[in-house]
């Protein structure tokens, strides 16, 4: 038999202060950055949000012979676009991003006439910028099979500030809710105590991947949202297949401690999570890697997240799953391995066992 | 068994024509093609244009209140009650007309007399010693702003059909009182066209111009003297357009005449509800010189013949878009033939010709969101998808096979019979696969996998716990399916809660991703069962599992 841990016997509890630590750490970086960011003059935004978000216009043009970046600034400077974004294409080398911003101030009811233009004009007035290096193919050819076309316009994403506000309340909305499903469901299923653990841990797996994203201000669109959402789904997964081990031995091993019981359930459950976590992380690595530039700022949101979620079952799910069965059966935490102790944490951890018999 | 029969009903959901198989359909391009044609792509793979739009129901309600009050004012006026004028609110929800009385005059006899004219049947009605206000009740207000979306989707509908888009879809977005339209253009990848033509708003009106009769017709160089011979200010009778003068000899190209200023009354004596036909035509034949022919229907006809009739000699204006096109003396009745001069191309010309023959839209219509992606860019993007979920599923099924051997061939079956099981679900459901859908699908094979994973670490630990291989078979299933019950459970909940409350592509997603874990619970769990139930019973007595 071939294994990746053959046998493992770590004490996460004795570590579990280091490893919150660590989160914490991560955790203000994110924060100060994010604050740093809003507060700088001049400086960029705490969250690179992307059109989806904050209404804005994105262009992916295609060329036959691509002009220089600053060419291209200054063709779209001429045509009064002031700050545009643009990208290069990583994996398409003469495919570029041009990302144009909504018109400052224009959330403001005062230039409503402006905001109808960020829709209707801002493919226009981009294609009016990179006319300057030559035709646009027609609309029914192919770049290169119109002789005398410079570039063809191949994406639009043009979101008006109605909209943004829309899609970014309704992410917002569906976030929340999912989470409090999630609560309920594990409340149903396990104890209070196991969904807020689970839902702690979530939302620490969400902060920090959004504590990436500012820090290195990838871009927050519609589809990274997707990609967070997902996350929730994995970590929770996480969390479960750990509480369950927990609940299957607490009723096997009843003379155990709780904290020797938690660490016991994550040493054998190390390399389910390790397999199934290194498995799902590749797949999501082939996604950054060869999903192109329209799934990246998803993958990597993922990629990010996938990872902590099974870092955080372990140091902050069950560490705040036990804490507050702990406190319920009023047993003292540090001393693990006190005689007296044992059957009350026993009889607490098991009153959340026993109320929802686990039917086998 | 069960399975064996799912599987094939699967294989040929995903890759079997929809008609009687051919030789050709099992050489791989065949498999292919039915495969493309099988599954129904959102734009965002196959290309296309995505729009959301918003009528202005505010606007729309404005104007009606407005015209109501115009009218209203006119009825009184018409019937010699002593009114003295009358006054809008159209403001936050508010939208009420009131009617200021002179005088010695009725309120009730003014508002029966008002009410003969004006439909202000769903208003509520309150009156004072010198005034009658009408005010629209807000239930009337979702009424008519909902009236207003349909009436411009009807409207929408029939200039996008017109303009040829091959299967649009046009449906109602958002909350219904958002007043918002979602337009989906397969194929279209410069929306352009469609945008303007959609967004026009076209409003054709014949006028009366306040002039004397032919040949001096009374222009004005600017607004403002226009206004001076109307007294200063715009009676609610009359208007004002700029109207510019054209020479029908001019060669095209010339420099145009400077634009001057036309009086004309109001109400018009035909608008464009009236209109029947109107077409482009060309002038000369030259690119440049269109103009548009118009027909009116039966009844507008009735009425212009008897107004032009009384009218010879004097001017009449084609209006269009509150800008004079033309201004013409009338020489003889006219029943139902116009045109609208002025220098079009031809693709101007056609579309105007086209918005003036859908309607006017009842309201101003404003972009909200588009996103094009041109057929290239989607193809990329499955060409991306697809290679991501390959080189994936490459790593896992190899993991898989070294690290578990003989069972893992097991989970690799379940693996694939799951994605195959999804595809032809998505095909059942009719549901649409998107590129966040394919992410979607690569997440569902990796909670799938974990699945397996789940279960044979389970095994792996009973056996060497000392169980027989059986009994580590019964337990690694049981135990382990409690926790892919409740794991699958929780991120199905998120899914679904994703899929209610999310939008276009995030939908996409939890689709693929709900489907995908519910078919999981059949292939990882049951599938998988049924291999082991199917290899114990060839050898009771198994003593070692290859695992």
């Amino acid at each position: 038999m071939f294994q990746i841990l053959p046998k493992i016997n770590v004490d996460w509890m004795g570590i579990r202060k280091p490893l919150i630590a660590i989160s914490i750490v991560v955790l203000l970086a994110g924060l100060s950055s994010a604050i740093g960011r809003q507060f700088t003059p001049g400086g960029t935004d705490a969250f690179n949000l992307g059109v989806d978000f904050q209404g804005g216009t994105v262009i992916t043009a295609k060329f036959k012979q691509k002009p220089s970046v600053d060419d291209i600034r200054n063709a779209l400077n001429g045509v009064g676009i002031n700050e545009p974004i643009i990208q290069e294409s990583t994996d398409k080398t003469d495919e570029i991003l041009i990302k144009v911003p909504l018109i400052e101030g224009s959330t403001e009811a005062t230039t409503e006439a402006e905001t109808v233009n960020q829709v209707a004009a801002g493919r226009e007035s981009v294609k009016n910028a990179l006319n300057t290096f030559g035709a646009e193919a027609k609309p029914e050819l192919a770049l290169q099979d119109d002789a005398n076309a410079a570039y063809k316009i191949v994406g639009t994403d043009s979101v008006g500030p109605v909209a943004g506000a829309q899609l970014r309340n309704q992410a917002v909305i569906a976030t929340l809710l999912g989470m409090i499903g999630i609560l309920l469901f594990i409340a149903f299923r396990y104890d209070w105590t196991y969904a807020a653990g689970a839902v702690i841990a979530v939302f620490h797996d969400v902060l920090i991947t959004l504590a990436f994203f500012s820090i290195f201000q990838w871009e927050v669109s519609l589809t990274v949202l997707a990609a967070f959402l997902t996350l929730v789904g994995f970590s929770v997964n996480d969390s479960i297949v750990i509480f369950d081990r927990i609940r299957e031995n607490l009723v096997a091993h009843r003379k155990d401690s709780l904290f020797k019981i938690t660490n016991d359930s994550i040493n054998q459950t190390l390399s389910r999570t390790i397999i199934t976590a290194g498995l799902v992380i590749f797949s999501v690595l082939s996604l950054v890697l060869f999903g192109g530039e329209v799934l990246r700022s998803f993958s990597l949101a993922l990629l990010v997240g996938l990872t902590l979620g099974c870092y955080s079952t372990i140091a902050i799910a069950s560490p705040i799953a036990i804490w507050w069965q702990d406190k319920l059966g009023g047993a003292d935490v540090k001393e693990t391995l006190a005689p007296q102790r044992k059957e009350k944490m026993a009889s607490a951890a098991r009153r959340s066992v026993t109320r929802k018999p686990v039917t086998r | 068994m069960i399975t064996l029969v799912i599987t094939l009903l699967g294989i040929y959901l995903v890759f079997g024509p929809r008609r009687t198989p051919t030789g050709a359909d099992f050489t791989w391009t065949g498999i292919k093609a039915n495969l493309a044609e099988n599954i129904n792509l959102g734009l965002d793979l196959k290309g296309g244009s995505h729009l959301v739009m918003r009528v202005k129901t505010d606007e729309y309600l404005k104007t009606l209140t407005e015209n109501s009050a115009q009218a209203a004012e006119m009825a009184a006026k018409d019937a010699q009650l002593p009114v003295t004028g009358s006054s809008v609110q159209a403001a936050g929800s508010t939208y009420s007309v009131t009617l200021n009385l002179g005088e010695g005059a009725q309120p009730a006899a003014v508002a029966e007399e008002v009410k003969k004219k004006v439909d202000f049947v769903n208003w509520s009605e309150s009156t004072s010693a010198n005034s009658i206000t009408w005010t629209l009740p807000s239930t009337h207000q979702t009424l008519l702003k909902n009236q207003a979306v349909e009436q411009a989707m009807k409207i929408i509908e029939s200039r996008i059909n017109a303009f040829g888009v091959k299967e649009p879809t046009l449906q109602r977005h958002g909350a219904e009182s958002s007043g918002q339209i979602l337009l989906q253009m397969p194929g279209v990848d410069d929306p352009e066209r469609v945008k303007k033509l959609i967004g026009d708003d076209a409003q054709l009106s014949l006028m009366k111009v306040v002039s004397p009769p032919s040949p001096s017709l009374a222009t004005y160089p600017t607004e403002e003297a226009a206004k001076q011979s109307l007294g200063g200010a715009v009676p609610s009778n009359r208007r004002i357009f700029p109207y510019r003068e054209r020479d029908s000899s001019a060669t095209p190209g010339a420099p145009e005449p400077p634009t001057q200023f036309v009086v004309v009354e109001y109400p018009a004596v035909v608008d464009g509800s009236e209109l029947r036909d109107a077409s482009a035509v060309s002038r000369t034949g030259n690119e440049g010189d269109y103009q548009i022919a118009f027909s009116l229907k039966p009844s507008g006809a009735a009425k212009f013949g008897d107004w032009t009739s009384k009218n010879i000699n004097n001017y009449m204006a084609v209006v269009l878009n509150n800008e004079a096109k033309s201004v013409a003396f009338i020489k003889s009745r006219i029943d139902d033939q116009g045109e609208i001069s002025g220098t079009f191309t031809k693709a101007t010309a056609d579309d105007l010709a086209l918005t003036l023959r859908s309607g006017a839209l009842p309201a101003k219509i404003e972009y909200q969101e588009e996103r094009t992606v041109g057929p290239s860019l989607g193809a990329d993007s499955i060409q991306a998808g697809v290679t991501a979920s390959v080189a994936g599923l490459i790593f896992i099924v190899a993991f898989m096979l070294i690290y578990y051997r003989g069972s893992g061939i097991n989970a690799v079956i379940a693996l694939v019979l799951n994605l195959l099981l999804t595809m032809a679900a998505l095909i059942v459901f009719d549901s649409t696969l998107t590129l966040p859908g394919i992410a979607g699908l690569i997440l569902g094979i990796g909670m799938a996998v974990d699945s397996n994973v789940l279960i044979f670490e389970r095994m792996r630990e009973e056996l060497v716990a000392g169980k027989k291989v059986a009994d580590a078979v019964q337990l690694g299933f049981d135990r382990a399916f409690v926790t892919i019950i409740d794991s699958h459970v929780t991120t199905i909940l998120s899914a679904v809660i994703l899929y209610l409350y999310g939008s276009g592509p995030i939908r996409g997603f939890a689709v693929t991703l709900i489907l995908g874990l519910l078919i999981n619970l059949f292939s990882a769990v049951f599938v998988s069962r049924t291999i082991f139930g199917w290899l114990l019973s060839r050898n009771p007595d198994m003593q070692k599992l290859s695992i």
